[in-house]
């Protein structure tokens, strides 16, 4: 079959599809949305089809962003815009289906927004809304909106094209395309990847190897993930058109064990591109042949440093080794070997699709196109997000995700994960570009963003990073192994209340040697995050040692909770909720917490009701409280319902 | 090594040319199937790859998902991933802790459990997050946890 047939056939289905008749829900069911609830969801949606006896397609697909919207179910009716409902439960679906579909009321209360020309009265428009509005898809074009396991939904919208124009080109002009993009390495380095491709092609040797890294190892990142589960025929035609270009005949997909959907959807479309004639001899025809496999990685984070990559593949321990040769020259089985991340080969399909001239309107100057980025931690629209290059992260951290939780008080935004490093509020118009955030010390590293609020520690970030690298370290270098161990140790001391002035140069000193000192990236960036906590949070070290204060309340050994004998209403749900059997009174005595037996995990703060506030979490203070329970004297406050043993 | 383990091995290594790089994949494999790697199996799979020993032990033990003593019936995993983490993940192992009464990479006595934690699930925009077997919580509070230890009981 020429691929003008495969072309038609599979835009013939899309069509046929779109212009259906039957109603069709799709429902996201990457692992976020599992996470969510959504497996639940879609056995409830298909249980009440069938007991209505309403014929509709249901398809699985990936991620569309908004993931504090999880689960998301979007309804298309004949003719009509999509519907997408949020945060939908079992008892909702089988709502919207009543409603929806047999009564025709769309539910505009419980609705997220539409998709399609005409709107819904009542229902703002999905991409106008602040979180979708300012992201360009290119990299995340068809997530969401496909059904990663059919190929043919892909290719119906412009999918292998890119991969078409490619075999039509020389493999230098590939190259050149590439180049005019102005696309950098993914990866977090941005390294201009035509510049490695080139390099590559022009190593000398016949086999040759392109790898795709897919070891998403960073705490907080999950764009691969995403990508791999919503569009993973996206990644392959960047790989292919990458090995083109390069020379290459042999490829491998380094993906990460934990990821399993996204390696089960990976290994369905390496079959169906291969049944096609993507993948494999004389790929349509031409003269170019390639082979991919997929490995899975077992639990090693340095295994995403290209050299300790191709060692685990090679099926060692994966250490890092020297650099130069650099892989381009000796890599894989010492062949010469092209890496880059999978959003990079996600962006690469883009480019041979639509053009560079295209690509390069996206972003600034030097850093041209997007940046996908995982946006958790205190943000109240936590999800999947894709922003031109140089956006002020201003405009991420609030208007994409509308602002801190709970409207508290934004403190940081940590880039590049372990390696990366925490950006201030006075770093909040800084442009999210490859550069500016090296200049703050931070990183652009592989996209997670995790933002941290008032009640956030930073020193205890600090502390949290290094224990994660310390322990990741491959333990080659000394400096990494033994001088991560040692800045672990003092900032322990620091978070317990041990901690003495000068540690705060000790880990600046040592933070400095461990990076020149390390060969690969996870011991030139393991200080990064302490480094960087210092340079802005200084006076948050100096209180935790001078003070033996945690100003944010977060640092176990520095708290307190008391309860506070003029609020407290003897109500007993804290005292019977307390793990640690920690708290004593009784009906109307005021609470007393054992402050030798309490575990500090904050359950009496939690669940003392609001209106009576009795319970103080401090640091650095003493509150006064009596030694032993007494009747209760507060005032009760006013309350419709004054029976406390229904709030239990 | 009993001969049921040594056919299941066999099986396994079938279907292997015995190339050095299929390592990994052999020992993923053979984990799957005895829920960990024993002394016995990671001989043989020396043997057949035509590995030292110190090779086989030395990548086994490199590599956080490979487990040389048994594991429980159910694997709960609680992920300390950064989002997690500043979302009260602390919180959530110290709960499953206590209800357990073992720490990370602990097993309980009667093997019921064992209990690890993981650098990142990748499902952050919902952490807190734990996991037991194959099914992923999210939006985790220690009250939750005892839901779901109940249920799974």
């Amino acid at each position: 079959m020429t691929f003008d047939e495969i072309e038609s056939r599979a835009i013939a289905e899309w069509e046929a599809l779109e212009h259906s008749d039957k109603p069709r829900i799709l429902i996201g069911t990457a692992t976020c949305g599992r996470a969510a609830g959504a497996m639940a969801v879609l056995e409830t949606i298909n249980r009440e089809l069938k007991r209505r006896k309403i014929k509709a397609t249901v398809t699985q697909v990936g991620c569309i962003g908004p993931c504090y919207a999880e689960p998301l179910v979007n309804i298309i009716k004949s003719g009509r815009p999509h519907i997408y409902y949020a945060n939908v439960t079992p008892e909702l679906a089988a709502q919207f289906i009543e409603d929806y579909l047999v009564k025709d009321d769309p539910r505009p209360d419980l609705a997220l927004g539409t998709v399609g020309e005409d709107g819904v009265a009542g229902i703002p428009k999905l991409f106008d809304l602040p979180m979708l509005r300012s992201q360009p898809r290119i990299v995340l074009r068809n997530c969401g909106l496909i059904d990663p396991e059919n190929i043919n939904h892909y290719i119906a919208r412009d999918g292998y094209s890119g991969l078409v124009r490619a075999l039509g080109m020389k493999p230098e002009a590939v190259i050149e395309e590439v180049k005019k993009s102005g696309l950098r390495g993914r990866g977090g380095a941005g390294f201009p990847t035509s510049t490695k491709w080139e390099l590559c092609r022009k190593s000398p040797g016949t086999l040759k190897y392109v790898i795709c890294n897919a070891d998403e190892g960073d705490p907080g990142a999950f764009m691969n993930r995403s990508l791999l589960e919503g569009d993973p025929h996206s990644v392959l035609e960047g790989i292919l058109i990458g090995a083109y270009a390069i020379g290459a005949s042999e490829g491998y997909i380094y993906i990460r064990a934990e990821y399993p959907l996204a390696i089960e959807r990976l290994e369905l479309a390496l079959r169906q591109a291969t049944e096609y004639g993507l993948i494999g001899d004389n790929i349509l025809g031409s003269s170019f042949s390639f082979h991919i496999k997929i490995k899975e990685g077992a639990g090693a984070f340095v295994c995403g440093e290209e050299t300790a990559l191709m060692a685990s593949i090679e099926g060692r321990r994966g250490m890092p080794r020297a650099r130069p040769p650099f892989p381009a020259q000796a890599g894989l089985w010492g062949k010469p070997t092209n890496i880059n991340n999978t959003e990079t080969w996600g962006n690469v399909s883009a480019i041979l699709q639509k053009g560079a001239d295209w690509y390069a309107g996206f972003g600034s100057e030097g850093n041209r196109g997007t940046k996908t980025f995982s946006l958790v931690g205190k943000i109240k629209h936590t999800g999947l997000i894709e922003v031109p290059l140089g956006i002020p992260l201003q405009e991420i951290i609030y208007e994409i995700g509308e602002g801190i939780l709970k409207d508290k008080r934004f403190k940081a935004a940590q880039t590049g994960g372990p390696s990366g490093g925490c950006l201030p509020a006075s770093l909040l118009n800084l442009p999210v570009d490859y550069e500016s955030l090296t200049q703050a010390g931070s990183i652009m590293g592989s996209g997670g963003m995790v933002v941290m609020d008032e009640d956030t520690c930073m020193v205890d970030i600090a502390r949290y990073f290094l224990s994660f690298t310390q322990a990741e370290s491959c333990g080659k270098c000394v400096l990494c192994r033994l001088g991560t161990k040692q800045m672990l140790d003092i900032l322990e001391d620091i978070t317990h209340g041990r901690g003495k002035l000068e540690d705060i140069d000790r880990l600046q000193k040592l933070g400095e040697q461990v990076k020149a000192g390390s060969l690969c990236g996870l011991g030139q960036t393991a200080p990064n995050p302490v480094l960087t906590t210092i340079r802005y949070f200084r006076d948050e070290y100096e209180a935790h040692i001078n003070e033996k204060r945690c100003p944010a309340l977060t640092c176990t050994e520095l708290i307190s909770y008391y309860i506070l004998p003029d609020k407290c209403q003897g109500c007993l749900i804290c005292l019977r909720n307390c793990p640690a059997e920690a708290i004593s009174g009784g009906k109307r005595m005021v609470h007393v917490i054992d402050q030798s037996k309490c575990i500090k995990c904050g359950t009496c703060l939690d669940l003392c009701p609001t209106r009576f506030g009795a319970v103080a979490k401090v640091s650095g203070e003493k509150v006064a409280v009596p030694s032993e329970p007494i009747p209760v004297t507060a005032a009760r406050p006013d309350a419709k319902d004054s029976d406390e043993s229904s709030n239990q | 090594m009993g001969a049921d383990i040594t056919k299941q091995l066999d099986d396994i290594l079938s279907r292997y040319n015995g190339e050095k790089s299929d390592l990994i994949p052999v020992l993923q494999e053979t984990q799957e199937s005895f829920g960990y790697l024993p002394e016995g199996v990671m001989q043989r799979i020396a043997k057949f790859l035509r590995l030292p020993e110190s090779t086989v032990y030395g990548v086994s033990t490199f590599y956080a998902q490979f487990k040389l003593t048994p594991t429980g019936k159910r694997l709960v995993k609680v992920c300390r991933g950064t989002a997690c983490h500043v979302r009260g993940a602390g919180y959530i192992l110290s709960e499953i802790e206590r209800r357990l009464g073992i720490k990370p990479g602990e097993t309980t006595s009667d093997l019921s459990y064992s209990l690890e934690t993981i650098a990142c699930f990748g499902s952050c925009a919902l952490a807190p997050v734990m996991v037991v077997d194959k099914n992923v919580y999210g939006r985790m509070t220690p009250t939750r946890v005892g839901q779901i230890m109940d249920e799974i009981k």
